[in-house]
């Protein structure tokens, strides 16, 4: 497998994983970043990596807006690239 | 219906009995699991599949699901990834009896609900056609009539995935085959990508404001939604969904 290929996933890849922390369904969450303002479907963000940490990139500008990793026995996240997440209530 | 979650509902890992296995071609294979506790899906989610070695070492990767929705069961279709860690067991090793761990369903955005009525254009790449076949089987099953057209981008026409269910229901949905690499004796049209005239030739046109759902591999999503866009498509209208290395 090819990992140093410039290639991301979306949002949508992470949703899996990110259930687990937010127990909220995400991808159909609306985010804005906070360097370029683009206001998007978390869905629609750039997924780079998985294992054992994945980055979640703006789509308009490539900001990193969220930083996830998993590690013995714990979480760490970084979300100081989202200006705001709007989560549905009554998602899927 | 299935697919209404409560609200910060914990998705748990949940024990899926394969019911069945059988080879869409020689690369690819579907696997139907049994799920007793599965909540129902919507058309375009997908599911995370666990496989965890007896030394505990254990391995995650997320597929789309294949099937309409239908009790307690879930289908995928996986293809081979030939150095891939979990791909190779799924497509030559797994049979029926197995016990695998699912989480889902995940994901919703990438979805098409039948109370949706407007036009919709599919364009998959490679297996990037799995959501989207659950997407024309969901119509089917739902009895909809929401226009369907469907441009599938492959290799060679023996890549072709759900090759005789996608002649069976051409009735009902407009399908086009674009052949990259090899075409089929007699096809007009010498093989390659999805391009402009493509486009042009086989897609709703931007004044039928279809709702469009692209997936594929990240850099055939990235190009069809180009084309789309240039096409005069909607940007909001355009649902992607990339898949690539993620470990296979």
């Amino acid at each position: 497998m090819d990992r140093s290929a410039q290639t991301f996933l979306d949002g949508n890849a992470a949703a899996g994983e990110l259930r687990d922390i937010f127990v909220l369904e995400l991808s159909t969450a609306t985010t804005q970043c906070a360097s370029c303002g683009k206001i998007a479907a978390f869905a629609e963000a750039r997924v780079y990596g998985m294992e054992p940490g994945l980055i979640a990139r703006c789509s308009g500008c490539e900001n990193p807006l969220m930083r996830v990793v998993k590690s013995s026995g714990r979480v760490w996240l970084d979300l100081r690239g989202l200006q705001f997440l709007e989560v549905p209530t009554s998602s899927v | 219906m299935a697919g209404t979650a409560v609200l910060g509902r914990r998705l748990s890992w949940l024990v899926g009995t394969v019911t069945e296995v059988h080879d869409e071609t020689p690369a690819a294979r579907t696997i139907v699991f049994d799920v007793p506790d599965w909540p129902g899906h919507v058309a375009g989610q997908h599911v995370d599949v666990r496989l965890t070695a007896p030394d505990g070492y254990s391995a995650v990767r997320s597929y789309s699901i294949a099937n309409a929705p239908t009790a307690n069961r879930v289908e995928i279709t996986v293809v081979r990834i030939d150095d891939g860690e979990v791909s190779p067991y799924l497509t030559q090793t797994v049979a029926q009896g197995d016990q695998l761990e699912l989480r889902g369903p995940i994901g919703g955005w990438f979805v098409w609900r039948p109370a949706q009525t407007e036009p919709v254009q599919l364009i998959a790449g490679g297996s990037g056609i799995v959501p989207l076949m659950a997407m024309i089987r969901t119509r089917a099953l739902a009895q909809s009539n929401a226009p369907f057209r469907l441009l599938y981008s492959v290799r060679n026409p023996e890549s072709v995935l759900y090759a005789a269910e996608l002649r069976e229901c051409s009735r009902d949905v407009s399908i086009t085959f674009a052949y990259t690499r090899t075409v089929p004796d007699g096809w007009p049209t010498p093989p390659g990508r999805i391009d402009a005239a493509a486009v042009a030739a086989h897609t709703w046109p931007a004044n039928a404001a279809p709702q469009c759902y692209v997936c594929g591999p990240t850099p055939f999503v990235e190009s069809a939604a180009d084309l789309l866009r240039a096409a005069g498509q909607e940007p909001g209208s355009i649902k992607t969904e990339r898949f690539g290395p993620t470990g296979g």
